[in-house]
């Protein structure tokens, strides 16, 4: 295979050029919250926090937190000018009333159909589910960051998740470490892929038809190393 | 009307076995710690009370606060919507030898239920959970062509909730991302005890400014120095 695959800096970046000026976003906690990171100069964009917050801002330094300014990942965080703060569920409100512009997630499968999987892998452990379940829906738009296979190489994008589902038909584009897939009527139609990559490896590491709507663009990023 | 009470211990003195008890915060903010160990001294010297169903976000991290509770063996069932933390073992251990119940709810999910119990709306409707395991055995209906399904409001005995400022009349103020919870849960107990860290005279807060007026409120107790659940589980402190 003559391609690398993006790193999640990569894909997190590629993201960010997808929100528009005066966007408000949500970003699942983890790996999505790196696409902050990648915000295009001249943007403004305001984040928001589950725990009742709009509009914060990078990690304090180390030993200057505020235990009670911290983000749904319970990191602390700080305020831009002007933030503001609200109630929990003043804050889901803004979730499920379709306020937001973008949230972006993580993923263990996204289905051909938008269903999206991403809070257990099996039944066994501890379930905990956070604010996964109400975040898939509302915003305007529902992205995923995610590798394109597992780290045993199974497909990611399929046709049916076989993990417990977070949310029905909620997903509507994947930026993967491979390509860039929107969701449309029930299939994956494939925007971007990696250059090098070719169409017959990318739907073999796919588990369900990539389809093809117009031209595909090639998936190119800053090196970000 | 004075709702100001002298002292921790004279706060938590009506909980009662069997209690259903919301606790605010998400994580270490707004967490009422300072009360939750008053209520943990009073198990201790009396064995009472027992039994209890804990609302909060999480279920406990290290060994204080919640999670201390939880050890102490006055909890029964946990009401939250993500059990884990960074350290998560107090419920870990109880849930898994069956010592403890949990209820899952996704978290926008148990703060609109603990509203509505506040605001008598016994049931609403939400896309929240719609296909999941999270949703089985409840009612769906569509709404315009999408479907939603049925949720309850969730009452409680008492409520726990840590706030800023907190006048007589039970008026309360919070500091940045610590009101999470607290208004909501104010409103949805039949009795609610506020931490506060400085309690204030009457016309000490800008009416424009408070943010649970005192209606939802019951007792107000001063906390002065309340001290943070991240720094004390860092620290290693167990209750």
């Amino acid at each position: 295979m003559g391609w690398q695959k993006l790193t999640n800096a990569q894909i997190a970046w590629r993201a960010a050029q997808d929100i528009e000026d005066g966007a408000y976003v949500n970003l699942g906690i983890g790996f999505p919250e790196m696409v902050a990171k990648f915000q295009p100069e001249g943007r403004d964009v305001i984040y928001h926090s589950e725990n009742g917050i709009l509009g914060f801002g990078e990690a304090p330094p180390e030993g200057e937190e505020d235990w009670d300014l911290i983000n749904a990942g319970k990191k602390a965080v700080t305020l831009n000018p002007g933030a503001s703060i609200f109630h929990h569920t003043d804050s889901f409100a803004m979730v499920r009333g379709g306020h937001l512009d973008v949230a972006i997630l993580g993923a263990y499968q996204v289905a051909q159909n938008g269903d999206l999987a991403n809070w257990r892998i099996g039944t066994k452990g501890i379930p905990a589910v956070g604010g996964a379940m109400d975040l898939v829906h509302g915003a305007g738009r529902v992205a995923v960051v995610t590798d394109h296979v597992t780290k045993d190489g199974k497909p990611k994008l399929v046709e049916s998740c076989s993990f417990p589902l977070t949310g029905v038909g909620c997903v509507t584009r994947v930026y993967s470490s491979l390509a860039v897939v929107d969701i449309e009527a029930g299939r994956f139609v494939l925007r971007e892929k990696l250059a090098r990559i070719s169409m017959d490896e990318l739907q073999s590491l796919t588990g369900a038809p990539l389809h093809l709507d117009g031209n595909v663009g090639d998936l190119v990023t800053p090196d970000l190393s | 009307m004075d709702k100001t009470i002298a002292c921790l211990a004279d706060a938590v003195t009506d909980i009662h076995d069997d209690a259903v008890l919301m606790i605010g915060g998400f994580g270490g903010s707004g967490a009422p710690i300072e009360l939750i160990h008053a209520l943990i001294d009073r198990f201790r010297a009396t064995g009472s009370p027992k039994n209890l169903t804990v609302v909060n976000n999480n279920a406990g991290n290290g060994g204080i606060g919640i999670a201390a509770m939880i050890r102490a063996g006055m909890v029964r069932k946990i009401i939250c919507s993500y059990p884990r933390t960074s350290q998560p073992e107090s419920f870990t251990s109880k849930y898994l030898s069956g010592e403890i119940e949990l209820e899952l709810v996704p978290q926008g999910t148990l703060s609109e239920r603990i509203r509505a119990a506040g605001a008598g709306i016994p049931a609403f409707f939400t896309p929240t959970s719609y296909g999941t395991e999270l949703s089985e055995g409840k009612q769906i209906q569509e709404f315009d062509g999408k479907p939603y399904v049925m949720e309850r409001w969730l009452k409680a005995d008492f409520a726990f909730v840590k706030a800023e400022l907190g006048d007589p009349h039970g008026n309360l103020t919070y500091r940045l991302a610590a009101r999470n919870f607290n208004p909501s849960m104010c409103m949805a107990a039949k009795t609610t005890i506020a931490q506060v860290t400085r309690t204030v005279p009457l016309g000490g807060i800008d009416p424009e400014q408070v943010i649970t007026p005192g209606i939802f409120v019951n007792g107000v107790v001063e906390v002065p120095n309340p001290r943070q659940e991240e720094d004390r589980v860092r620290a290693g402190e167990v209750y």
